[in-house]
């Protein structure tokens, strides 16, 4: 099957275009890109299923993006759009569209790890709800990309199959915990990818590798066949290499289910029709106690460089204080670990994945989750279940869930005032992979994600230039949080294509110089 | 924040994690310093704030009292450790009669 390279340099909607016109099959957009993975990414390349290397096997350029590549699977799934338009079949606009899948939402019949060891050799018996709106639109699954362990991480260095690299140097992390999709779609191996966000597992590795990411306000995404890490705050999204393309996957995935309790009944905001609609007379605000929050001086610049580009393209821009933000961090590393010890309960060796075999039930509990967690998960889970332990479930779980309640009035106050709030994405640029060692100064990457995801609200994260670390990094992606009202997704997507718009950031690290270590 | 080894091995117990004491030691101070940065939220008066649970407020959500879609058994039960029959085997949790 003929390939061409170039196929991988476009985006999603480009690539649906030319599908749906005939210009390309989908079979030869799927294969382009099977070689690009075959070529960059560390998998054994052969065979109906492609499996990652070992850690240790694995070439010091190899992305790592993928745990699994569902190769035979996705060329059916391309063959079948391909008979679809030939029998004269209108097509979506994503339809043909190869796309990486975060390996914790669930695909029958294929693997499903969660990045963990505890569920090596699971394979689900049914598909996330997210999995099937994708297949109904024509979306073609690569496979299932790396992640922090159970979602827990803000590097990816947390997955038990070894760290993802970054595209924009191998040498350093492509943030997390979606680390393994953002890698995909920064590195031309797919158009688009899926990740969840829970604290910013979207929007810091989006920043991170030059990318569009967006959360979804909670509940617009069902969960169901998400597994899950905080359920008040886990949202599946979107990545892509444009705001177009990302808001089109968006619009994929987002809808009621009846099969999540949490999902949002009403009909999610059309965030397509949104695009073109500018920044003009729009009320923008810089939320300041996300703006100062530890930011290194590259990406404070180029923070303010692109608030001013804003302002030339016709919006107002305010300073506009979230008082309770600061709280957001401690807050959300209690709430989001009280829910993970009760969600990771379910993994006790007698219903799937590994099993360590001990004399009674509870010994054998504790040896297959001791076993099978790694230390960031295990750690998390003590965190969690200390905090709901008699005598402090008050002072720090109940209060947590307080803060978090005045979070959200905090940011209901703000959108009185504004249209939309905004600050950097992440305080810094991309680290070196074991440069953060410390699970606190790792959990302060979260410091601009996590108030959004506390409240609910929706969030966005565009690339808005390059920046050093300061101490010879070269230049790495630094990205802009978009952050709007609860189920005004729409505005997130507006006002993104319009910074995209005047900034005009290239994706390709190459344009930049980059993507070669440093 | 000041926390135990011990007390750090009681957490462990109600969590079902088998911990051996280097990862009790491990954790121990590494635990204390979350738990003392997460303690934070105790400077936030919050009286007569209700706790958060759903940002969208949504509550009560049920379903029409009918049967779904089910998985077949046997697709469910191909991923246990032990299948015995249609059930998940497990150690046994209760002792025979002397």
């Amino acid at each position: 099957m003929s390939a061409d390279p170039a196929l991988t340099r476009l985006g999603a909607a480009a690539l649906g275009a030319a599908v749906g016109a005939g210009e390309v099959t989908a079979r030869e957009v799927l294969e382009a890109h099977l070689d690009a993975i075959a070529a960059r990414d560390g998998v054994v390349a052969d065979g109906d299923v492609w499996h990652a290397r070992d850690a240790a096997d694995l070439g010091p350029d190899d992305l790592h993006a993928f745990l699994v590549v569902t190769a035979a699977r996705a060329r059916d799934a391309a063959d079948a759009v391909d008979r679809r338009r030939a029998a004269g079949e209108a097509l979506g606009p994503l339809a043909g569209v190869p796309l990486a899948l975060k390996d914790v939402l669930t695909m029958r019949g294929a693997p499903t790890t969660c990045g963990s060891r505890m569920l090596e050799g699971w394979v689900p018996p049914y598909d996330a709800t997210v999995t099937e709106r994708l297949a109904a639109a024509g979306i073609v699954v690569l496979g299932k990309t790396n992640m922090d362990e159970f979602a827990m991480g803000s590097s990816t260095e947390n997955s038990a199959y070894g760290p993802t690299r970054n595209p924009w140097d191998p040498d350093r992390v492509p943030g997390g915990s979606s680390g393994g999709s953002a890698a995909a779609v920064a590195g031309c191996l797919a158009p688009l990818g899926v990740g969840t966000d829970t604290g910013g597992s979207i929007r810091q590795p989006a920043a991170f590798t030059g990318l569009v990411g967006g959360k979804p306000t909670y509940g617009a995404v069902s969960r169901y066949g998400l597994v899950a890490f905080a359920s008040s705050l886990d949202q599946a999204g979107p990545f892509a290499r444009d705001v177009t393309d990302a808001a089109l996957l968006h619009a994929v995935m987002a809808g009621p289910d009846p099969r999540d309790a949490t999902s949002d009944p009403t009909d999610p905001a059309d965030v397509v029709a949104a695009l073109g609609r500018g920044v003009e007379g729009l009320r923008v605000g810089v939320v300041e106690e996300l703006e100062e929050a530890g930011c290194e001086p590259g990406v404070r610049a180029v923070f303010l460089a692109a608030v001013a580009a804003l302002e030339a393209a016709g919006a107002t821009v305010e300073r506009v204080s979230l008082p309770h933000a600061g709280y957001g961090l401690p807050a959300y590393y209690l709430v989001a670990p009280a829910e993970a010890s009760s969600n990771l309960a379910r993994f006790d060796g007698v219903r799937y994945g590994r099993r360590v075999d001990a004399a009674t039930a509870e010994a054998m509990n504790a040896a297959t989750r001791g076993e099978g967690f790694g230390p960031e998960v295990r750690r998390r889970i003590m965190i969690g279940t200390h905090a709901l332990s008699s005598g402090y479930v008050d002072a720090y779980y109940l209060q947590a869930a307080r803060v978090r309640t005045l979070i959200a009035r905090d940011f209901a106050t703000a959108f009185d005032r504004v249209d939309v709030l905004i600050s950097p994405t992440a305080p810094g640029v991309a680290f070196r992979i074991g440069a953060v060692a410390d699970p606190l100064a790792m959990y302060r990457n979260d410091v601009a994600t996590v108030p959004a995801s506390l409240a609910g609200v929706p969030a966005v994260s565009v690339p808005i230039g390059t920046a050093d670390d300061g101490a010879g990094s070269g230049p790495l992606p630094v990205g802009l949080q978009i952050m709007a009202p609860l189920r005004a997704d729409d505005r997130c997507y507006r006002v993104a294509r319009a910074v995209e718009a005047v900034v005009g950031f290239d994706p390709d690290p190459a344009a930049h110089g980059a993507g070669v270590r440093r | 924040m000041s926390l135990s080894e011990d007390e750090v091995r009681h957490v462990a117990a109600l969590a079902r994690l088998a911990l051996d004491d280097d990862e009790i030691a491990a954790l121990t101070p590494q635990l204390a310093d979350i738990l003392a940065y997460a303690a934070e939220v105790g400077a936030v008066a919050t009286d007569d704030v209700a706790p958060m649970t759903h940002p969208l407020g949504l509550e009560d959500v049920t379903r029409p009292d009918v049967p779904g879609e089910r998985l077949p058994a046997d697709a469910v039960l191909a991923a246990a450790p032990d299948r015995v029959g249609d059930r998940f085997g497990v150690p046994r949790i209760v002792e025979e009669d002397a």
